[in-house]
């Protein structure tokens, strides 16, 4: 019975980083229908800007997660200007192909300018090691990542439930004609939560170092990831992004304690049997 | 046409063919090799490492050998593809028409390049794969690195003469891993050791915290690890000491590519007091590692030599030497004959080529993590002499 609780807390952890990873992707493929699979590739640089922010300028690390979420948010902008409004109308392929050309091409110019090593960040002393109450081990990196993954939840849903600029979004999301029609301006709308969902994936990134590193190839290793997430949780849906997340995490590491010779394999085997019961995603739409 | 265009394109295609039929008309003084290696890709590090050995030791021998140029022609394989290494392999030796071939980080490149060895006739230098079964692919693979059993009997004799009786393995799930699992127990049990568990882990496993935590619910006495060397290891001692195993009473044995060089530092003090095994470390005391280490600091100041970059180093040592005493003319069945028994000095220790397996016998030592000025260094502390890979 500890067993199992540690692996839920230890599941519930690594959800809450592959939630923070995913639900910018989730909320922009729903919103813009535009398949962005340079999401990932955000993530990596917002892990990139931490660490150089740490080892240049001596920025604590607690310091250096908003800022990822700030100036990775503010450079997708520059993205979504001038590279990816040219294809809002093209076919999906189209953006595929954009999209995974700019992750290629992320990941040559992190290998270039920060090295093919591992990269690590220096965490705060009391953000290291463990304490074990009822013989349970919690990790303290790992309850500021589930401390964190509900604040982001929490913020989400209030932010699109209670604020004029949600109830925007989901105009914008629900009949994107009709909204331009009442005058939203649906193209500032799309643009600043481009900018906040990839502001996510960069502070995703930022936290995704202590546990599963950081190199180059994060971005083509976590796009797998991120759109497992993504198709399960249905698109544009933060619910199920968290819902997703969560269950994917736990079975993810539930999987590798109970059963680790199938260890990997059990995420993709509950993605199918989770699309196969709900084709459009645990709480997505059916268009 | 008219005439002046005619003479125009006439001269250029005279001058095409000329640049083209120089190069041929070099070849005779020029010594090709054909160096394969995953320059993009998972394994950049690596290859980077082995590229830098490569280049220091002609940087400190010249690139001149018994008269004729050596050249380097380089090719990137982009990870583990072995279509790819055998695409490439067989243009070096159609296209640039190489003498020898040489590199691989990964054991799969380095099996898909034994039949274009093999029907081409290439001395291949393997400069770091380290599954056993792969010099005996081809006739004309010879090893220069190390295997997986050859590091990996070594300390399951020493763990079972130094009061070790229970072992819980934790390997990567693929070749190596493999092979470091069934080396391990097989050569422990039978020195009297017992192996209470193991368990393998998919080798893309991003978290290692389920499998860190079945070590603690377990609570062996000791613990047997094998990742390959590259992002795993910083990852699992990370895990390792997040959850307190690295200062409980659990002793953590692995092999050297947890205690890579390169990646040690990005360790930290989780590594500390870790016990490997493995043919090299840079803090090994001989006047020839100081040297190489030095050296490789002037050119590289960024990255720690390590035992890829050794095998680079060494690779090209082996070339040279068998370049010389073929003074210069590669016939492949007398350069395969000058390999065999040939004897290496090199920065690990002397090292000798079998001459009935192509493969390295070597020293392997015994090492144990430590701060030594002010850096984590493997100090070597014990060692057995003359192994032979006992997966042959």
């Amino acid at each position: 019975m500890i067993h199992l609780a540690g692996v839920l807390f230890d599941g519930l952890a690594y959800g809450m980083l592959l939630f923070v990873l995913s639900v910018g992707l989730s909320v922009t493929m729903g919103l813009m229908g535009f398949v962005n699979l340079a999401h990932s590739a955000f993530a990596m640089l917002g892990g990139y800007l931490s660490v150089t922010l740490m080892q240049q300028a001596g920025v604590p690390f607690l310091a250096t997660l908003p800022l990822a979420f700030v100036l990775i948010g503010a450079a997708s902008v520059a993205f979504e200007r001038v590279l990816y409004r040219r294809l809002y109308r093209s076919g999906e392929l189209d953006q595929v192909l954009l999209t995974i050309g700019l992750v290629l091409m992320t990941v040559a110019s992190c290998a270039y300018f920060w090295g093919t090593q591992q990269q690590s960040v220096t965490l705060p002393p009391y953000l290291f090691g463990h304490f074990s109450p009822f013989g349970i081990d919690l990790g303290y990196y790992r309850l500021f990542l589930i401390a964190v993954g509900a604040a982001i939840a929490l913020a989400l849903v209030f932010g699109l439930e209670r604020t004029r600029f949600g109830a925007r979004v989901r105009a914008a999301v629900d009949n994107q004609r009709m909204a331009r029609g009442l005058g939203i301006d649906v193209n500032r709308i799309f643009a600043l939560t481009f900018a906040i969902g990839s502001g996510l994936a960069g502070l995703g990134g930022a936290l995704a170092i202590n546990t599963v590193g950081l190199d180059p190839n994060f971005a083509t290793k976590y796009l797998v990831y991120v759109l497992l997430v993504v198709s399960v949780g249905g698109l544009g849906s933060i619910g199920g992004s968290f819902a997703a997340a969560v269950l994917l995490g736990i079975s993810d590491v539930a999987g590798k304690y109970y059963v680790p010779e199938a260890g990997a394999f059990i995420i993709y085997a509950l993605m199918v049997l989770l699309l196969l019961w709900r084709p459009a995603g645990l709480f997505g739409r059916r268009v | 046409m008219t005439k002046i265009a005619t003479r125009l394109l006439g001269g250029i295609a005279l001058a095409m063919f000329a640049v083209w039929a120089a190069p041929v008309a070099r070849a005779a003084d020029t010594i090709k090799i054909g160096f394969i290696a995953e320059f993009s890709g998972s394994f950049a590090l690596p290859a980077r490492e082995m590229d830098d050995g490569i280049k220091l030791y002609m940087k400190q021998h010249g690139a001149t050998v018994a008269g004729k140029k050596i050249e380097i022609i380089r090719r990137d394989i982009g990870g583990p593809a072995p279509d790819v290494a055998k695409r490439l392999a067989q243009e070096l030796v159609v296209r640039d028409n190489v003498d020898f071939l040489a590199g691989f980080v990964v054991t799969p490149n380095a099996l898909a390049v034994a039949d274009v060895a093999t029907q081409a006739k290439k001395p291949t230098v393997i400069m770091n794969a380290a599954t056993s079964i792969i010099t005996t692919k081809s006739p004309y693979f010879v090893r220069v690195s190390f295997t997986v059993p050859q590091i990996t009997a070594p300390l399951a004799v020493w763990a079972s003469k130094n009061g070790v009786k229970q072992v819980y393995t934790m390997v990567s799930d693929y070749g190596p891993g493999i092979d470091a699992e069934v080396w391990f127990k097989k050569v422990f049990e039978a020195n009297g050791g017992s192996v209470v568990g193991s368990v393998r882990m998919p080798l893309t496993s991003p978290e290692f915290s389920a499998y860190a935590q079945k070590v603690k619910d377990l609570n062996p006495q000791a613990i047997f690890v094998f990742v390959p060397a590259n992002d795993q290891p910083a990852q699992i001692m990370k895990t390792f000491a997040e959850r307190g195993l690295t200062t409980s009473t659990i002793k953590i044995l692995a092999t050297g590519d947890v205690t890579d060089d390169a990646a040690l530092e990005q360790e930290g003090d989780a590594a500390l007091g870790l016990i490997t095994s493995h043919h090299y470390s840079y803090v090994h005391d001989s006047p020839l590692n100081k040297a190489f280490v030095s050296a490789f600091a002037k050119e590289y100041p960024d990255l720690r030599p390590n035992f890829v970059a050794v095998g680079g180093y060494d690779g090209m040592a082996a070339i040279y030497a068998v370049i010389n005493k073929l003074h210069g003319n590669i016939d492949p069945d007398k350069a395969m004959e000058a390999f065999k028994g040939l004897k290496i000095d090199s920065p690990r220790g002397a090292i000798m080529i079998d001459p009935d397996t192509r493969d390295v016998i070597q020293t392997i030592y015994i090492r144990k993590v430590e701060r030594q000025g002010g850096k984590l260094v493997n100090a070597e502390f014990d060692k057995i002499e003359n192994v032979k890979d006992p997966g042959k």
